[in-house]
């Protein structure tokens, strides 16, 4: 564990470049609990943005992306830049706090000297603070992905993430990850949530009838701000739709606009889309619908320091797994907004002091389970990690369980963001791999599968995150394998970028004519067989009691 | 509005179609028609070039069931004795047959329709309208048709 004293032992020369809402103090890596929180306040409205914790309690590791391609015009733009251009980018000093936070630059010895980040009840100290300083003004917003992808709102369907939260007081969220707990669930959720769980986008399948309400409209600093949802609209397409069978998502966009519309002609002074839309979706959105004036832009998990601006509507990114909350101040006036000061908050566990309440209540809800989670599977040699856009070392290590432990010839691992990261000579323990699986759909399937079939699946998920036309696109990462390399050119159109399919194990090219027998977990597909994942890979470790796992063979092009 | 079936008739309209020169309609990178939905939209306009803008056409970006895609469309226009639309034939590029349904209007109906076709696969799906002057108005939406699973 590290302390404030080593920050400062690891203190660099004076950066020469500060970024906006930055105190020279922090570039300068003397990091505190009140440089954490300076913020020179403005106007009348204070946003707080918390999104993508992924049911992460605690503090965690999670290593950024080295990987994120944009395509189309998001090509080469924010948030499709990655480690040592971000911090040129935003004039972030290498080495400092927050070149940890945001990039996987140097990311091992950087994770052991500042230690972890999030933790829900850092945030509940870092709110308290924000509103002890604002009062009324300030309005909390929950961005969804809340309630599922640990151990512990697994096996409480959610009930441990929404008792924490209430403790937080939001005033709203949305959701995507919640919807896996399946309607009945989701509904008996949200009929007792205490605040309003809204999408716009979200229809009841029959009927076209709205299944929750659109927006809700606060009071805040004098000023009328209209808060409209948007839940994942990819939701039944990316996770399984029999789960939700009677719910119809969808972006939706002329329905959006028609929000806003409404929501001005009721007297908003200020709307904000609370979107778990991603990034490059709600970019695109922001650019077509008019009358927004911020997106809490959330699915992606993307944390950018600085707003990004499209139009006159601003784009917040919140990050994910509990390492960041978005602070934004706005003047209000006469119905628009006349300034805004925003600052990304990174949410480092030793320097930010737990709240007593919410500490104790995770622990209440933790004490349990503590000891089998706690349990030692084995140790990794290598550095795990899961984001990235064609591998991760954590998910080559789950597709060598499937491969091993399932006796199959190829592996199939879903593209999800999310999942913790395990140091070098780290241990393993349960709850890390629950970290990574821990999901309604576990079961871990064995089938056939011909040489055709599993080209058009690699070809149909790269569709899903390198169609030029951002609403085509789901926000997940590329279905990651083993047993097989391949080829890809993110360029080229649908159903051409996927090439040299080559299975590992021959060194011979897969035929499209041929059978071959594939491990994978995640089905979307209802009647699934096998079993849960976190058993396969928890035996597989136990087995190898040191993992150093098959690094996937992609070869990108295009990019 | 009647709404009377569907792909029989357009595929109907679509014979004896002279060979149609290349419309305009494409919504994105989507491949080209796979079927004779060119002819069949000629034959639909009698011969002449439909332009982009009347009528909408409201489609997901991706079908959640292929089977089953819920579509509406509209045309903006006063459905008066003087000015109606006759007729809006909806054409899918990418299914086996291009017709799907057309739906006949009469004036002081509303121009509005919605039902729920079947796309085979990743399509454009183009919306005619004939108005009762003989001029045509198209719209087309790309709607992808995918496997899904790995959602973020």
């Amino acid at each position: 564990m590290t302390s404030r004293r080593d920050f400062l032992q690891i203190a660099a020369a004076t950066a020469a470049l500060v970024p906006s809402g930055w105190t020279r103090a922090f570039a300068q890596q003397r990091l505190t609990h009140d440089d954490l929180l300076a913020f020179e306040p403005m106007g009348n409205v204070t946003l707080v943005h918390l999104t993508d914790i992924h049911a992460q309690l605690r503090p965690v590791l999670f290593r950024e992306p080295s990987t994120n391609l944009g395509v189309g015009e998001a090509r080469g733009q924010v948030p499709h830049i990655t480690g040592r251009a971000t911090l040129d980018l935003y004039g972030i000093p290498g080495g400092s706090p927050l070149a940890h936070a945001l990039t996987p630059e140097d990311y091992v010895a950087l994770a052991r000297s500042y230690g972890r980040m999030g933790g829900l009840d850092r945030i509940a100290t870092v709110l308290d603070a924000i509103r002890a300083e604002r009062g009324d003004k300030v309005l909390f917003l929950d961005g969804g992905d809340t309630w599922q992808n640990s151990y512990t709102s697994m096996l409480s369907k959610g009930q441990d993430m929404v008792d924490c939260m209430a403790l937080l007081k939001p005033d709203a969220m949305t959701g995507h990850w919640e919807f896996t707990l399946g309607t009945d669930r989701v509904k008996e959720i949200v009929d007792g949530l205490g605040c309003p769980f809204l999408g716009q986008n979200v229809r009841d399948a029959e009927w076209n009838e709205p299944a929750f309400e659109s927006t809700k409209m606060f009071e805040r600093g004098g000023a009328k701000v209209a808060v409209i949802g948007q839940a994942f609209p990819y939701t039944p397409i990316a996770n399984p739709r029999w789960m939700i069978a009677n719910w119809s998502f969808g972006i939706r966009e002329e329905d959006v606009q028609a929000s806003v519309d409404k929501a001005r002609k009721e007297g908003a002074d200020l709307v904000v889309l609370l979107s778990h839309n991603g990034f490059d979706v709600d970019r695109k959105l922001a650019s077509r619908v008019k009358g927004i004036d911020v997106v809490l832009t959330g699915h992606t998990h993307d944390a950018l320091p600085q707003a990004v601006k499209v139009g006159n509507t601003l784009l917040i990114a919140s990050g994910s797994h509990g390492k960041f909350l978005t602070r934004v101040d706005l003047d209000v006036r006469d119905g628009a907004v006349k300034g805004f000061r925003s600052k990304l908050i990174p949410i480092f566990s030793d320097v930010i002091a737990p709240q007593a309440a919410m500490a104790a209540k995770i622990q209440a809800i933790r004490a349990p389970h503590e000891a089998m989670l706690g349990e030692e599977l084995g140790r990794t040699e290598t550095l795990l990690y899961r984001r990235g856009n064609f591998n991760g070392t954590l998910d080559d290590m789950i597709c060598d369980a499937l491969l091993a432990e399932r006796e199959a010839e190829i592996a199939l691992s879903p593209g999800f963001r999310w999942g913790t990261t395990l140091l070098p000579g780290q241990p393993i323990t349960r709850e890390d791999v629950f970290n990574a699986t821990a999901i309604t759909y576990p079961a871990a399937y064995r089938t056939t599968m011909t040489g055709a079939r599993l080209k058009e699946v690699l070809e149909d998920v790269a569709d899903n995150l390198f169609n030029e036309d951002p609403y085509y696109q789901q926000g997940g990462d590329m279905v990651r394998v083993g047993g097989v390399s391949y080829a890809i050119d993110i360029a080229r159109p649908a159903g051409q970028r996927i090439s040299d399919l080559t299975l590992l194990r021959t060194g011979k090219p897969i035929e499209a004519g041929a059978s071959y027998t594939v491990a994978g977990w995640a089905s979307v597909n209802e009647g699934t067989e096998g079993p849960p994942i976190w058993d396969v890979v928890a035996a597989h470790v136990r087995r190898k009691g040191t993992v150093s796992p098959t690094p996937a063979q992609v070869t990108v092009r295009g990019a | 509005m009647r709404d009377a079936m569907n792909r029989r008739q357009a595929l109907a309209l679509g014979t004896g179609a002279v060979v149609a020169a290349t419309l305009s309609l494409r919504a994105g990178p989507a491949r080209a028609a796979k079927n004779n939905s060119e002819e069949a939209i000629k034959a639909f306009t009698r011969g002449k070039e439909p332009v982009r803008g009347k009528v909408r056409l409201e489609l997901p970006e991706i079908a959640e069931n292929g089977n089953t895609v819920p579509m509406t469309v509209s045309v903006d226009v006063p459905m008066t004795e003087e000015s109606f639309v006759e007729e809006v034939m909806i054409v899918a590029e990418g299914n086996p047959n291009p017709g799907v349904i057309s739906f006949h209007f009469t004036p002081s109906s509303v121009a509005e329709a919605n039902t729920r076709i079947r796309l085979a696969e990743t399509q454009n799906v183009v919306a005619i309208a004939r108005m009762n002057d003989g001029s045509v108005f198209s719209d087309v939406r790309q709607v992808k048709v995918t496997i899904g699973g790995c959602g973020g």
